[in-house]
């Protein structure tokens, strides 16, 4: 009757996707009047005990060498005998890149209704319904789950995690794990930046910046503001910067709480990625660029000027140097 | 080497998102359909130029949908696809569709299975996972890179924060997504072609569903944008610091 969260880790540190689950799962816990658990297989440096913090009451872990290679199958299959020894009834996920890959089997495996990407907690005062966006964030469905097991999967920036006291009991679970069908080879982790879909801030540019030799505003903006930086996919195709920065329909979907556009038109498919964003920013030269009209604040004007004033302001309210 | 490549109709990115019967159903009227775009550009395109490399190669498309699907099965067929599977039936449970295609896949053992990353209607990103979970293949998600030798696939995927390289033996789920290939545009040749491939219909296999959309919400109108001057930067950054919170 359990709520069970699987728990994410990246080099053995648990991740920020992860905590804002633990909170979820932690209030829908509560709401249905029973405890949530924690599950993290393969191996973590971090202290699980701690996790108690985000209101949970146990974390049970599957420490065995062939789960550091992240399997959807392995992975499925581990995570089916988990839910039956704790005998969880709602699963929950990071819809993340590791998140829904997994999701999706287990939920197969358990023959459970699952809803992907989750916008909000579930409600439960009628049945069990949940809400997610669809149509690339254009409306919203509210979709009820029919099956004794439940599988959810919840966007990352839907819900802030939940900072309380108390440490979580720590129970290893002993489960005969297969080996894992698939090989890694490599691994290219981009290192230090902020993932873009974890990212509570984002400053993306378009063609307005003219080349990639004047990224310099947008970077010493970002920095100001610890933000990630993303761009439009014609900067993408020209190779202007990385292809994993490209945020829109056929790219990264983002929902930070803060979204910085500059130079970017906002054509329908960029909007289809940044559109569930809490604040829209657009800095625009061309007051009839479309972007304006799904924005919350913006200013029309030559973003090679503005930009740097937005960096020094803001360097003065953090008072930062 | 046998290939499916699973393909779903969706509205045109530009299509104006409506829903009828008291919220409870997407108005499909004057919308503009498309094979969705991860399952054309990406998929499909990929299937074709590992066909393109061995002759010997089919490549077998399927669709869950109703008659209104042929359109974009035909698309499918001019760009490069042999024959086609079109299961007759409309869900919008991603279980319920998925199972419809394991149950092909179980009958005509293909090597490889390819999806989109996820479809621009539901957004659901489960499909190739499902299907992975029925048929007991591994499944790589959110691939970017997709290399043959015989019977072995590398992979690159995207992970959190970069990227992965797997090596996975046949038979496997792929679910694609920018960087596996490159759109193309059906030629005349093709078009010509796609008149005369079989499309078979099939009915669906007995299959409950696990779950049901109540209704839809179309999300709360902004407010407006507040426009601010270009000589008042310090204004700007005060309302997001103070009004928004944004940092």
């Amino acid at each position: 009757m359990s709520v069970l969260i699987f728990i994410e880790h990246t080099e053995g540190l648990i991740k920020k996707s992860a905590h804002e689950i633990l909170t979820y799962g932690a209030i829908l816990a509560a709401q249905l009047g029973t405890t949530a658990e924690g599950l993290v297989l393969g191996t973590v440096t971090e202290n699980l005990t701690a996790l108690g913090k985000y209101g949970v009451t146990k974390i049970n872990q599957i420490n065995n060498e062939s789960l550091n290679t992240i399997d959807s199958k392995l992975y499925a299959a581990t995570i089916a005998e988990a839910v039956a020894i704790t005998g969880a009834s709602v699963i929950i996920f990071s819809h993340t890149p590791t998140g829904k890959s997994i999701a999706a089997r287990v939920s197969a495996k358990l023959k459970a209704g699952m809803v992907s990407g989750a916008a909000a907690l579930p409600d439960t005062s009628n049945g069990f319904v949940v809400r997610k966006s669809v149509f690339s964030s254009k409306a919203y469905a509210n979709i009820s789950i029919n099956t004794p097991i439940k599988v959810i999967s919840v966007n990352p920036n839907s819900i802030s995690a939940v900072i309380g006291d108390g440490d979580a009991t720590i129970n290893q679970l002993t489960i005969n794990v297969g080996a894992p069908s698939i090989k890694t080879i490599a691994v290219n982790k981009i290192t230090g930046e902020i993932p873009l879909t974890e990212a509570d801030i984002v400053v993306s540019g378009g063609r307005g910046l003219k080349g990639p030799e004047n990224w310099g505003v947008l970077l010493d903006l970002a920095k100001a503001l610890g933000a990630a930086t993303a761009c439009s996919r014609p900067v993408g195709d020209a190779h202007w910067r990385p292809h994993h920065e490209h945020v829109g329909q056929t790219g990264v979907q983002v929902a930070p709480n803060l979204y910085i556009a500059l130079g970017i038109s906002g054509a329908i498919q960029h909007l289809a990625g940044v559109n569930r964003s809490k604040t829209i920013v657009v800095i625009n030269k061309d007051p009839e660029a479309p972007f304006f009209k799904s924005a919350d604040y913006g200013i029309v004007g030559d973003l090679f000027e503005i930009v740097p004033q937005m960096t020094a302001e803001i360097k003065r309210i953090k008072g930062i140097a | 080497m046998k290939i499916l490549v699973c393909i779903n109709k969706a509205p045109d990115t530009t299509s104006k998102i409506a829903f009828k019967n008291n919220n409870t159903a997407f108005e499909e009227s004057g919308v503009q359909w498309i094979i969705n775009p991860y399952d054309e550009w990406y998929s499909l395109v990929r299937a074709i130029e590992l066909k393109e490399k061995d002759p010997t190669t089919i490549i077998h498309i399927v669709t869950v949908g109703s008659a209104d699907c042929d359109p974009i099965i035909r698309k499918a067929f001019a760009l490069g696809g042999d024959e086609a599977f079109r299961i007759n039936i409309d869900s919008t449970d991603s279980y319920f569709i998925a199972a419809q295609i394991a149950d092909l896949a179980n009958n005509n053992k293909y090597d490889l299975i390819f999806t989109g990353k996820e479809s621009i209607d539901y957004n659901s990103a489960a499909i190739g996972g499902i299907i992975a979970q029925l048929i007991d293949a591994p499944y790589i998600s959110l691939a970017t890179l997709f290399e043959l030798n015989g019977h072995t696939a590398t992979i690159t995927r995207e992970i959190e924060g970069g990227e992965e390289v797997a090596e996975v033996n046949l038979p496997v789920v792929v679910s694609c997504q920018k960087g596996m290939a490159e759109q193309r545009i059906p030629n005349m040749r093709g078009i010509m072609a796609a008149r005369t491939k079989p499309l078979n219909v099939i009915e669906p296999i007995a299959q409950e569903t696990f779950t049901s959309i109540i209704n839809f919400e179309l999300p709360p109108a902004k407010a407006g944008v507040k426009l601010i001057a270009a000589d008042n930067v310090a204004e700007l950054i005060k309302l997001l610091h103070e009004e928004a919170k944004a940092f």
